[in-house]
């Protein structure tokens, strides 16, 4: 186990060092967006609304949470391996090592855990500084956590198939944009109609997105999407094990 | 161990193109092997899949008498390889690249200090340690690629075409450098389409030509199978053409029937020679 880790230590150390060279740069670009989300659904359209009999901006900071720890970890951690891998070819250098795919996978997804779960907090630490309904506890850390985690595979999924930067991009207008908007984040999944229902539960991010906003404001929580996302995550891993085993 | 690699009937396909077609290749221990062909021979891929980069579809590969589908990990513990181009991250200093692939060898933090040092100096590096890889000129790169490439002390360095893109003045420090990592007991495995290269570096030469080895051995015999003579003749707009023959006075008969206008030189034959009396090919770009 102790050699697990150092593995993965080894892996995630350049992503850390890459953080500390370019600290302000990343930190800027993590929380821009959420906080613009939350300025324009939370302050702009949502003042003064209620939804679900809570105000509409402590139903909508846990689905902007949830969908940071989307576009962040899966950008952070797409747009390194890509790099890596397509344009520095430093990538070839980590899989020449003997390390396990396994350790690898893992060391690779902490970048986009370390950003996704520091954006995640900036924007959460502001929604219960402005609104008293949300809470922390233990389930919502686990919650973003686990959310952080998955969307770091997606990403590092994302990276090992792309061909070019311009897949990745394609990758994100196809697949992370519309999860962004409809699963949950903005408003209940229970308002789309019911074959479109279907598929948003099909979406790691209406899981998230449920976990997240059940935990922060105290409601029964959901296990059955705890769980779904655990399945979602681990089968992004599993994947990328085997892409690496297969493909690399 | 006498062969430090032995490849027996390796074969990798790309869709429908074969680009290694039952290649059998040896290298001993302790030599500087050189792969010399064309671009697009195969000589990149076969250094791919001996690195573990690359799978295949047929044949064994042992690296150090590992097998590398069965063993790979203690396989890459043995190599060491510098790509055409640089890999090194660009986001980080020498130093921080140096201590990356320390971590990735599991080398300890004391160790990795000590070598730090000692292959900084060894190569030259030591003042330019902190610099970003970016701002490093191509010659400067490429050492930074083999120190990095070294600090896990691998019995076998690949360098696949190491002096392409460098200038004279840096192409000869490389050459140096790889001299003396081998004076040291390194094993050498060369790829490089430049006949001059694999002549000054070279105890050994393969021939590679789309997938296949044409022939092998040290670069003066393969060089003497064509002749010890080279005549270069051109003459009335018709293409320049060869003959070799075993001695210089053989040439000079011949050259003495050629008719007057002729343009003509005679020189030692060369590994060019030999290649293309061998396959029909040119080599590729010569210096």
């Amino acid at each position: 186990m102790i050699e697990f880790l150092k593995e993965v230590y080894a892996v995630m150390w350049s992503d850390l060092r890459f953080m500390r060279h370019h600290f302000l740069n990343i930190f800027i670009m993590s929380i821009m967006s959420p906080l613009l989300y939350l300025l324009a659904f939370g302050y702009g359209m949502g003042r003064g609304m209620t939804y679900e009999d809570i105000p509409y901006v402590a139903f909508v900071v846990p689905g902007i949470v949830a969908l940071t720890t989307l576009s962040t970890s899966f950008s952070s951690t797409s747009t390194r391996i890509n790099v890596q891998r397509l344009y520095y070819y430093s990538f070839d250098e980590m899989m020449m090592s003997p390390l396990r795919n396994s350790a690898i996978i893992i060391g690779k997804s902490m970048m986009g855990v370390i950003r996704g779960s520091i954006s995640g907090g900036i924007i959460l630490l502001i929604g219960l500084y402005i609104t008293p309904d949300l809470h922390l506890t233990p389930l919502l850390i686990a919650s973003i956590l686990i959310s952080c985690f998955t969307f770091s595979f997606l990403g590092i999924m994302a990276a090992l198939l792309a061909k070019s930067h311009q897949s990745i991009s394609t990758f994100s207008s196809l697949i992370i944009l519309p999860m962004t908007f409809l699963c949950g984040t903005f408003f209940s999944v229970s308002l789309m109609p019911g074959a479109f229902q279907f598929l948003l539960y099909l979406l790691p991010l209406t899981h998230a997105s449920i976990c997240i906003r059940a935990s922060a404001l105290d409601w029964v929580f959901p296990w059955t999407s705890l769980l779904i996302l655990l399945a979602f995550c681990a089968s992004f891993f599993l994947i990328n094990v085997y892409i690496l085993k297969t493909k690399m | 161990m006498e062969n430090i690699i032995e490849i027996k009937g390796l074969v990798k396909r790309y869709d429908d193109k074969v680009a290694i077609d039952g290649l059998d290749l040896t290298v001993r221990t302790g030599e500087i092997f050189g792969f010399l062909g064309p671009n697009g021979a195969g000589k990149t891929t076969t250094v791919r899949v001996m690195s573990t980069l690359a799978d295949f579809d047929c044949g064994t590969v042992y690296i150090c008498g590992h097998d590398i589908k069965k063993d790979p990990s203690k396989a890459k513990a043995c190599i060491g390889m510098i790509q055409q181009r640089i890999s090194l991250d660009k986001d980080l200093t020498i130093r921080e690249n140096m201590i990356l692939y320390s971590l990735y060898h599991k080398i300890s933090s004391a160790e990795r200090r000590r070598r730090i040092d000692a292959l900084s100096e060894y190569i030259g590096l030591t003042e330019y340690m902190d610099n970003m890889v970016d701002t490093l000129s191509g010659g400067w790169k490429k050492r930074a690629a083999i120190v990095c490439a070294l600090i896990h002390e691998p019995k076998i360095l690949f360098l696949d075409e190491p002096t392409v893109g460098l200038d004279t003045q840096a192409r000869r420090l490389l050459w140096d450098i790889i001299r003396r990592l081998n004076n040291d007991g390194t094993t050498i495995f060369l790829t490089t389409h430049y006949i001059e290269e694999a002549e000054a570096l070279c105890d050994r030469v393969g021939i590679i030509n789309r997938g296949k080895l044409i022939d092998i051995g040290p670069p003066e015999d393969l060089c003497s199978r064509v002749g010890a003579t080279a005549v270069e003749y051109f003459h009335n707009g018709v293409k320049t053409q060869y003959r070799y023959f075993q001695n210089r006075e053989e040439a000079n008969e011949f050259v003495s029937t050629l008719p007057e206008g002729t343009t003509v030189t005679v020189r030692r034959t060369n590994l060019e020679d030999s290649f293309v009396e061998l396959t029909g090919e040119s080599v590729g770009r010569v210096r």
